[in-house]
């Protein structure tokens, strides 16, 4: 793989973590503070157009994008673990701003997640699939 | 039960969204400018994946409300282990012995997590 696309596949799975985590985070935030939801599309109308939920979904579009474009040069089977790091980010944005309880599996569970994506970033980004 | 049924959906909706989108996003080849995506809008099969994207997005919404943050994102990551089978599988892609251990530890962390 080129120096050029090696870095830009870099800041890619940076920009895909970061807006996933912040995205998440402002939903959760958001959907909170609504009435539960129900079958009914005007509950999701009211809670789209919420301040933190419409933040959320716009990082989470940001983040759409930014994945949409890494899968254009980059495998999925890459694609997919790496940017699985937004899932240990969500756990700790759980732990240290939603004040949830994360039981000893949870944080084994996340161990073993940055384990796993440790290991498949070690490998090249684009193996070009067989023909 | 009502988190689990969820689940179930994004997985199965995400899953159905991510091959479409990687096989056609292939076919186009690399994205070079941002704004040469808007080009890509009118293409039916990305359509569909948005709209599946739609569907695991929704019940997302419903699953934050019911579960907490550090459930329901890693849970939803039960995808991955199906979609790596998949991209070698439909996709054809070469996934080395490294990248299966990696996405089988990722697999068991996930199960963890949702205890």
């Amino acid at each position: 793989m080129p120096r050029r696309l090696r870095w830009k596949t870099r800041l890619f799975a940076v920009l895909v973590i970061l807006s996933n985590a912040l995205g998440n985070f402002s939903l959760k935030w958001g959907m909170e503070r609504q009435a539960l939801l129900t079958l009914s599309p005007l509950d999701y109308i009211r809670a789209i157009f919420s301040p933190w939920v419409m933040l959320g979904i716009s990082l989470l579009i940001l983040w759409l994008l930014t994945r949409m474009a890494l899968l254009s040069w980059a495998d999925l089977s890459y694609v997919l673990p790496v940017t699985s790091l937004g899932y240990v980010a969500s756990v700790l944005i759980g732990r240290f701003f939603l004040s949830e309880q994360i039981t000893p599996q949870r944080w084994a569970g996340t161990l073993l997640i940055v384990g796993g994506t440790v290991l498949v970033g070690m490998g090249s980004p684009h193996s070009g699939a067989e023909s | 039960m009502k988190a689990w049924l969820l689940l179930g959906v994004i997985v199965a909706s995400t899953v159905s969204a991510d091959l479409l989108q990687s096989r056609e996003m292939k076919r186009h080849g690399e994205v070079r400018e941002l704004r040469r995506l808007g080009a890509l809008a009118r293409n039916n099969r990305l359509i569909l994946a948005i709209a599946f994207m739609a569907v695991s997005f929704f019940a997302f919404m419903a699953l934050v409300q019911v579960a907490d943050l550090s459930f329901a994102v890693p849970a939803s990551a039960a995808t991955l282990v199906i979609e790596t089978v998949l991209a070698r599988v439909v996709l054809k892609e070469r996934v080395d012995s490294r990248r299966w251990v990696g996405a089988c530890l990722v697999a068991c962390g996930v199960a963890l997590l949702a205890q």
